[in-house]
């Protein structure tokens, strides 16, 4: 552990610090491969800068060298990133964007178990990195909507083409998202609130 | 389109367990810190990264200067993903140092509001208000 002693802790700044009234939190997780807009789009939507917690883990090495294999196991740090919105005076939304990878979501407890739900951030260009988070969700019924991030030189195909490839059923919300844009970032959630709303007038 | 097609599949049947047991086969990670307050190493208060917490009092001299600075930076409330990201320790070491701190009533908190009690359509609107002031 570095901890380097309470004289180096900046905390939040001044205008980021939340007030008292502030005790009811609730999550969302932003998913998808590695480089495809998840920071980008929690920094568009987030009040604070956003930051970083980690988990360290260690795992058993594969044979790479000869260290490694006298050692046995590696440490690896896994980072998320995060923002946070404060929606009132009670009520604080939080927004994660993680790894695509299964394995390391059970280092955050209930990372997705908490949450409200999720969105499925998808580039056209490597559309197979998430098949496999798609298929995690469905499995854990975490409740999603697939946001299509609008690279300049990335394929354009017609939504519907892009609903068969990832065999989404017809009630998934699809949408295609500058996930730079604060208005757009900002547009995925509200087409997640609204399929989770939806999803609770069903229930009752 | 080139790409390959995705297969959907169903929801599993025990969604409230899926956390595969992270020792149970070979390669899978594990948590390089499972450090516990506790002089037995007794169980982590079960903190998700979105429980608020708040300080009751200011740090004494006697804590460990780990526990003084959440007190300080706990003034005000502050999730436990904002409590690592600051202090710059891993999110299993923060819920260690938290355990003791609630255990001891120097801080208090305020567990998050998470799908299985949701389906609280009030709670969706107001996030929906809240989003669209943005």
């Amino acid at each position: 552990m570095d901890f380097k002693g309470s004289d180096t802790i900046t905390g939040p700044r001044t205008e980021d610090v939340l007030p008292s009234t502030a005790t009811a939190a609730v999550k969302v997780v932003i998913v998808g491969g590695f480089g495809v807009g998840k920071t980008t789009m929690v920094g568009a939507v987030s009040e604070i800068r956003p930051l970083t917690t980690e988990e360290t883990m260690t795992q058993a090495s594969i044979g790479v060298d000869d260290n490694s294999r006298i050692e046995g196991k590696t440490a690896t740090t896994v980072a998320m990133d995060f923002g946070r919105i404060s929606i009132s005076e009670q009520l604080i939304l939080y927004l994660f964007g993680t790894p695509g990878q299964e394995r390391f979501w059970f280092l955050w407890n209930g990372l997705f178990e908490g949450a409200l739900g999720a969105v499925v951030l998808v580039d056209t260009r490597r559309l197979e990195v998430s098949f496999d988070v798609i298929g995690r969700l469905e499995e854990r019924g975490v409740p999603f909507v697939v946001a299509v991030n609008t690279f300049p030189d990335a394929p354009s195909h017609p939504m519907e083409a892009l609903r068969h490839a990832l065999d989404l059923p017809d009630e998934v919300p699809m949408v295609n998202c500058d996930a730079r844009l604060r208005a757009s970032s900002r547009d995925v959630l509200l087409t997640l609130m609204n399929y989770l709303h939806a999803l609770a007038l069903q229930r009752s | 389109m080139k790409t390959p097609r995705r297969e959907r599949r169903e929801k599993l049947p025990s969604p409230s367990s899926p956390a595969p047991d992270p020792g149970s086969a070979k390669g899978d990670p594990e948590r390089l810190y499972v450090i516990t307050g506790g002089p037995d190493g007794g169980e982590r208060a079960a903190l998700d990264l979105v429980t608020m917490v708040v300080a009751c009092s200011t740090p004494s001299p006697t804590v460990q200067p780990e526990q003084a600075a959440i007190l300080r930076l706990c003034r005000a409330p502050l999730s436990v993903a904002e409590i690592s990201a600051y202090l710059r320790l891993p999110f299993s070491v923060v819920t260690s140092l938290l355990t003791d701190l609630l255990a001891t009533e120097l801080v208090e908190s305020r567990a998050p509001i998470v799908r299985a009690v949701l389906p609280d359509r009030s709670l969706l609107e107001a996030v929906m208000h809240g989003l669209q002031r943005l």
